[in-house]
């Protein structure tokens, strides 16, 4: 199977250059608002939209982005709303590939089965499930795979060579790094510690390897483009969002193109960057 | 749809941490490795006879077991049933059960090399017990507390400084027990490499299940060999209050295949069933939080909800996956007591007995006033009084002078 995400890498390789990769909150602040900010990304720059479900216990994500789901929540967001957000996105854009990352529970309640089936309908690509370690693999990568959803795994700094392998068995479209062994939104990534641990897991898959966590400028943008096949961004474009709210944390006239402009500052940041070497 | 009943309830669980479909082990990937880790120390270590000789001096001469088996007579009268017994877990040094884990998870972490301790608390008895056992054996200790949990539990936070270990109050969320678990969470894969995250309750990825209730059922065994010594023979029944549930689960686990055992887990119905409460079989569903699939408290969407109960310590919103299982298949009874039946049950224990018992097993003595009456008077009950009421001792006083509520 190709998806969107797997064509996409194509394209950027041809073009010898890397991923610029955005994460937001879906419903953050509210349904219609997170619907522009969305439609807004690639026109800004951004090669692949990662769409946080909101959950209340994120338990990997630091404060902004706990914060960004909560605001969602208390907005009405549900799974079902996300998957109409991303089927509303598909109205106008059929090729940027769209990334759900969350964490197990409100997919296990909605029924794994009817969950794959109706994000595959709404035009989802693959996932991210934080809390599903490759020891759970039954859960819902296998039948993700099954359904023509790519299952992106994340490896860690903690992922050692030994365990690579399982890590990477069952996973597609893109391996995401975690460049810290921490929350989002922590300390910034070192750019030379990434480079040798994108080579060493480069020995172990062909997929293109995106990294995040801890990246915040255009700057250390282009320094992670330089080592990997794409930099992750969520929690600055999440603190952008959130700086443009009013008092009661309604969105305003700004909030849109806050995310926007902020988006393509970082996108400029990774297009800038050569390619490093294989 | 019928489970088919296994050969042993004692058994579980399997390679991979399940408890039939709970339990597993469902942590972001950087936890993994570590995870993995301690399982293999732990399996070391249970076959380590030096282990366990170590151990046993350390619960002997510093936690002060065995535990009293106690014949409650004045509360046996009263309710004119039951022969009741209280396992006098509230004995212990710390005043709670939770020393007996909280001793095998530092032997463990001295084990591992690991010279950081994390921690979170509801009531803060387990954070006390960290707290002791990191300043017994030289550790730092850090300790997660929601911020209301500290405000309604001062004493404790007091003891925990005195310790030496460093109490951080969790502003997120709800602000109580569940948002505590997240915080260690996330401080834990912030410091892997040097840290051991100490969890309190028979829940958490696996091995945690498993490996609390393996350090908790001790309970069980001792009260199994004393009542032998008493009575000669077996209880007809045990009673033991839940939050996460690693004081039953001590307990009961030890008596799971004797079939003429009756057990009654009792969770904390706050409120009320129909409103805010903590009782997350009687009002929730299996869901995934915290690194194990178990009963939660949550809304249609998968949502985690609130939790209520007067006691800190049974105020989460999920349960030791398995309890879910042995609920399931059938094998426990699993009830709910009100705050107001809890602080009915507190006086009554006071009173008669001259024994204040926290919050928590309030809630276990507050349906044995319901069971043991309905029981013959040659039934032997065993009702595992959990914790000492100290540090719940302001926030009743302010209950009872109509300060609060």
């Amino acid at each position: 199977m190709t998806t969107r995400i797997d064509t996409r890498f194509a394209e950027l390789k041809k073009q010898g250059r890397s991923a610029f990769v955005t994460y937001v909150m879906a419903g953050d602040p509210d349904l219609r608002t997170s619907l522009d900010i969305v439609k807004a990304l690639p026109k800004a720059g951004a090669d692949v939209i990662e769409l946080g479900i909101p959950f209340t216990d994120p338990m990997a994500d630091g404060p902004s982005i706990q914060a960004a789901g909560l605001r969602a929540l208390k907005g009405g967001m549900t799974l079902k709303k996300t998957l109409e957000l991303v089927r509303a996105f598909r109205k106008d854009d059929d090729v940027t590939p769209l990334v759900l990352m969350g964490y197990y529970n409100p997919i296990y309640i909605y029924g794994v089965d009817k969950f794959l089936a109706d994000a595959k309908t709404a035009g989802v690509d693959g996932l991210i499930i934080v809390d599903l370690p490759p020891e759970e693999d039954d859960e819902l990568c296998i039948p993700a795979l099954k359904a023509g959803l790519n299952f992106i795994r994340l490896a860690t700094p903690t992922t050692d060579d030994k365990r690579l392998p399982a890590v990477l068995a069952n996973t597609s479209g893109f391996v995401y790094y975690v460049s810290i062994a921490g929350i989002t939104g922590a300390a910034a990534a070192d750019a030379n510690a990434v480079g040798e641990a994108v080579a060493r897991i480069k020995r172990h898959t062909s997929l293109p390897i995106c990294v995040g966590f801890g990246i915040r400028t255009p700057e250390a943008a282009r320094a992670i483009a330089q080592k990997a096949d794409g930099s992750v961004v969520g929690t600055a474009l999440v603190d952008a969002l959130k700086n443009s709210l009013d008092a009661e944390g309604r969105a305003t006239a700004k909030t849109v193109n806050a995310v926007a402009e902020l988006t393509a500052a970082l996108a400029q940041g990774v297009k800038g960057a050569k390619q490093a070497a294989e | 749809m019928t489970i088919a009943k296994p050969n042993s309830y004692r058994s579980g669980p399997d390679e991979r941490g399940h408890f039939g479909i709970f339990g597993g082990r469902f942590v972001a990937e950087t936890l993994m490795p570590l995870i993995l880790d301690l399982e293999q120390a732990y399996t070391a270590a249970k076959a380590d006879p030096a282990f366990q000789a170590e151990m046993n001096g350390y619960l002997k001469n510093y936690v002060g077991r065995p535990s009293p088996l106690y014949f409650a007579e004045r509360l046996t009268e009263h309710l004119g049933g039951a022969k009741i017994y209280l396992k006098r877990e509230e004995l212990n040094h710390t005043g709670s059960h939770k020393v007996n884990n909280v001793l095998g998870q530092i032997m463990l972490a001295r084990r591992m090399g690991k010279k950081r301790i994390i921690a979170e608390t509801g009531a803060g008895q387990h954070g006390v017990a960290t707290a002791t056992l990191c300043a017994r054996f030289g550790l730092e200790c850090v300790v997660y507390m929601g911020a209301v949990d500290v405000e309604r539990q001062q004493p404790n936070v007091i003891r925990m400084e005195m310790l030496g270990a460093k109490v951080v109050p969790v502003q997120s969320g709800t602000r109580t027990l569940k948002d505590a678990m997240n915080e260690a969470l996330r401080d834990w894969v912030t410091n892997v490499h040097n840290t051991f995250y100490c969890i309190g309750t028979v829940a958490g990825p696996h091995p945690y299940p498993t490996l609390v209730r393996d350090f908790q059922s001790i309970i069980g065994n001792e009260t199994k060999a004393q009542m032998q010594e008493v009575e000669g023979r077996l209880p007809d029944s045990l009673v033991a209050c839940i939050g996460g549930g690693s004081n039953a689960m001590g307990l009961f686990h030890p008596f799971l295949d004797d079939p003429t055992v009756e057990i009654f887990g009792v969770e904390a119905a706050g409120h009320g069933l129909t409103q805010l409460h903590a009782a997350s079989i009687a009002g929730g569903r299996p869901g995934v939080l915290h690194g194990n699939r178990t009963y939660l408290l949550m809304d249609a969407d998968g949502q985690i909800q609130d939790a209520h109960s007067i006691s800190a310590g049974l105020d989460y919103p999920g349960i030791g996956p398995e309890h879910s299982w042995l609920h399931e298949i059938g094998r426990v009874n699993y009830l709910s007591a009100t705050d107001d039946e809890a602080l009915a049950a507190f006086q009554l224990l006071s009173k008669l007995e001259g024994i204040i018992p926290a919050l928590e097993p309030a809630h276990a003595i507050a349906k044995v006033m319901e069971l043991a009456p309905k029981r013959s008077k040659d039934h032997l009950m065993v009702v595992n009084l959990s914790g000492r009421g100290d540090k719940d001792v302001p926030q009743v006083g302010d209950i009872l002078r109509g300060n609060s509520k």
